[in-house]
């Protein structure tokens, strides 16, 4: 069982998402410590891309402001170096395939090796252009997480038995963004990939308040939060520490 | 030309997120079926010659071809098509397409406007719902064609993401798309995207090339010597290269744009200053820094302001069998004028790039030489934009 697994043993695990440089690199670390010590089981950070053609219009802002201070990929390599001294739960980075392809696959995976990353989230790689990618982090025990979807239907099993690290459910069609009501049936979806992996399957998308982190982390493995702590961020700016660390207890508290 | 997968090479590919995929997949499960029923193509030429009145003329532009003294300059006449260009072609097959296939509702992206007044025109015509995504920046710049889209009943939705023009656009309707599939067809106005556009698009639009070698056979009993319309995602230019692909003797040049030139930032040549990435479904050139990071890319034509070209493009670089030279804003203004004054053609912004190339080229060829040039489009839209270019306010107040 490989770090990402182990931390979805015995628990609903709460992956907190963050855009790191957003709104400046220092409070992106104070954040992270923050949700880490509250209860964070793996923590999402988002290398930031000009056009992140999968996210609404809150991490879309976040992504904009953080490479308008000239964060880079290097940059963020070095907030994770930083991190690592202090906190050994699973990292994952979610970007976009341009960031980690015109950064070099090879050097990219490497790189996530080097520094204790666990696995890469690429919302525009699906299942039929994943081996490129794949094929290399695997040689560096990089996981790439498999996304599942609403539409997804006969893929799931095909998607399922290949799925590394976490599978990464995506609650409702769309983009990124808080929303009021999920209407998908996340228990069957999830019953149908469990026919197929033994991995744990974490749901994302929409997910904002406790109410709803406890009905998708009842009927899956863990949930995903983004928008709703990107909003704090805005809200708060350099003091959002604080407040996206009582806000994760309070969502690591309803599932648990 | 491309395997199943829609690689083009090591172009192409279906880049995107999952939630599309099957979508795409019943895209390309019905593009196969009907690209080879009669009924689909009968209906699609009826169109094509009763509504969007084809063919297009290939007009010996006699003048033009004195006055430069070289090769003999044709024009293949896509800005006498119903609703101004080329875009007609690829929208009314999509349209007719996501008709068989049960939707009901289309979506656009938008640049110069030209793509997205042909779909709300098509989506007017055979009864469907009509949303089109047109960047803030380029809402401005064409306002015309944003009263033209709601007046055939479309929505114009103006992004203010981003950099607010062409990609911005698409990366929206997008957005949309993965918002709301069950009714919805993507209509894409370029040879990008993910696969099986970049297919799709270029054989609804193959319909241009393969008109001209039809035309300038019986015209000049031969094969012209060069073939050449502008690109930005590339739709014209390889509806107009597409036939000739095999006939190794026809050069083929694509003209893109420079801006205010390729050593500048403020350029949208993306064979001349881009890189290898993945970005809008497709694996192909974009212009990007270091890292990745798409460019904000600028040209005058806002039909050329995107920062990618389409996958086959890429791979007729790649091989050597296209050659893509990049024009200025100030060449392309230069050419506008110069076919207005000279033909009395005012031509799209975006065709411009591809007459000033030629208005280089023909002079050091022979006489006896042959350039067909693609006016993808007609200039209209472009008057205020391009007066104030010149210094000049057209509002009248």
């Amino acid at each position: 069982m490989n770090k990402i697994e182990q931390a979805f043993k015995n628990k609903k695990a709460f992956i907190p998402f963050v855009t790191c440089g957003y709104p400046d690199i220092d409070s992106t670390y104070n954040i992270v410590m923050a949700a880490y010590e509250n209860g964070a089981d793996i923590i999402e950070l988002g290398i930031p891309f000009s056009d992140p053609t999968a996210e609404g219009p809150t991490i879309q802002g976040a992504n904009y402001q953080a490479l308008k201070n000239n964060i880079t990929t290097d940059d963020v390599f070095d907030l994770v170096v930083r991190l690592r001294e202090k906190i050994d739960i699973p990292l994952v980075f979610m970007t976009y395939a341009n960031v980690v392809f015109s950064y070099g696959i090879e050097r990219f995976s490497k790189k996530c090796e080097e520094v204790g990353i666990d696995g890469v989230i690429l919302p525009d790689i699906p299942y039929e252009e994943k081996d490129e990618f794949d094929n290399v982090m695997s040689k560096y025990n990089v996981a790439l997480i498999s996304l599942i979807a609403p539409t997804s239907e006969n893929r799931i099993a095909m998607i399922a038995k290949e799925a590394k690290g976490f599978i990464y459910l995506v609650s409702s069609l769309g983009v990124t963004g808080v929303r009021s009501e999920i209407t998908t049936d996340i228990s069957k979806m999830v019953e149908l990939i469990k026919e197929n992996s033994s991995i744990p399957v974490a749901v994302g998308f929409g997910i904002s308040t406790p109410e709803q982190a406890k009905k998708m982390a009842c009927s899956s493995d863990g949930v995903i939060v983004g928008s709703a702590i990107i909003k704090l961020i805005t809200e708060h700016g350099k003091n959002a520490a604080k407040y996206v660390g009582q806000y994760v207890k309070t969502m690591k508290d309803a599932i648990s | 030309m491309e395997n199943n997968n829609g690689r083009f090479g090591v172009h192409g590919g279906k880049y995107i997120p999952e939630t599309l995929m099957n979508a795409v997949i019943e895209l390309e499960k019905a593009y196969e079926f009907y690209k080879n029923d009669k009924e689909f193509n009968e209906e699609l030429e009826t169109l094509f010659n009763e509504y969007a009145n084809r063919p297009s003329r290939l007009y010996y532009a006699e003048k033009m071809t004195k006055d430069l003294g070289g090769a003999k300059i044709y024009l293949k006449r896509e800005d006498l098509n119903h609703t101004g260009a080329h875009k007609i072609n690829n929208v009314l097959g999509q349209a007719l397409l996501a008709k068989k296939m049960g939707k009901t509702r289309l979506i656009a992206e938008t640049g110069a406007g030209q793509h997205g007044v042909a779909t709300a025109t098509a989506a007017a015509l055979m009864g469907m719902e009509c949303v089109v995504f047109m960047g803030e920046e380029d809402t401005k710049r064409q306002a015309l064609n944003v009263y033209k889209m709601r007046l055939l009943g479309a929505e114009v939705v103006s992004v203010t993401s981003g950099t607010k023009t062409l990609k911005d656009a698409v990366s929206e309707a997008m957005r949309e798309w993965t918002n709301r599939i069950s009714d919805t067809h993507y209509c894409l106005g370029s040879v990008m995207g993910p696969h099986p556009f970049p297919t799709i698009v270029r054989d609804f639009q193959s319909v241009i090339s393969k008109e001209i070698k039809q035309q300038i056979l019986e015209k000049e009993g031969r094969l012209p010597d060069v073939v050449m319309a502008c690109v930005g995602g590339g739709s014209n230019a390889i509806g107009s290269f597409y036939n000739f692909i095999e006939d190794k003797e026809v050069e083929l040049i694509g003209c893109e744009a420079a801006g205010r030139g390729v050593d500048t930032f403020e350029t949208a040549a993306t064979i001349a200053t881009g890189k290898l990435g993945i970005f809008h479904g497709m694996k192909s050139y974009f212009c990007q820094d270091e890292f990745g990071q798409i460019a904000p890319v600028y040209s005058i034509s806002a039909g050329l302001d995107y920062p990618g070209i389409g996958p086959e493009h890429a791979w007729l670089h790649d091989t050597n069998r296209a050659k893509y030279v990049a024009i200025t804003d100030e060449e392309a203004v230069n050419a506008f004028e110069y076919l207005s004054k000279t033909e009395g053609i005012i031509p799209a912004i975006e065709s411009s790039h591809a007459l000033a190339h030629a208005i280089k080229l023909a002079p050091t060829m022979d006489k006896d030489k042959i350039i067909v040039v693609t006016v993808s489009g007609r200039g209209d839209k472009d008057c205020a934009a391009i007066a104030r270019y010149r210094g000049e306010d057209l509002r009248d107040e």
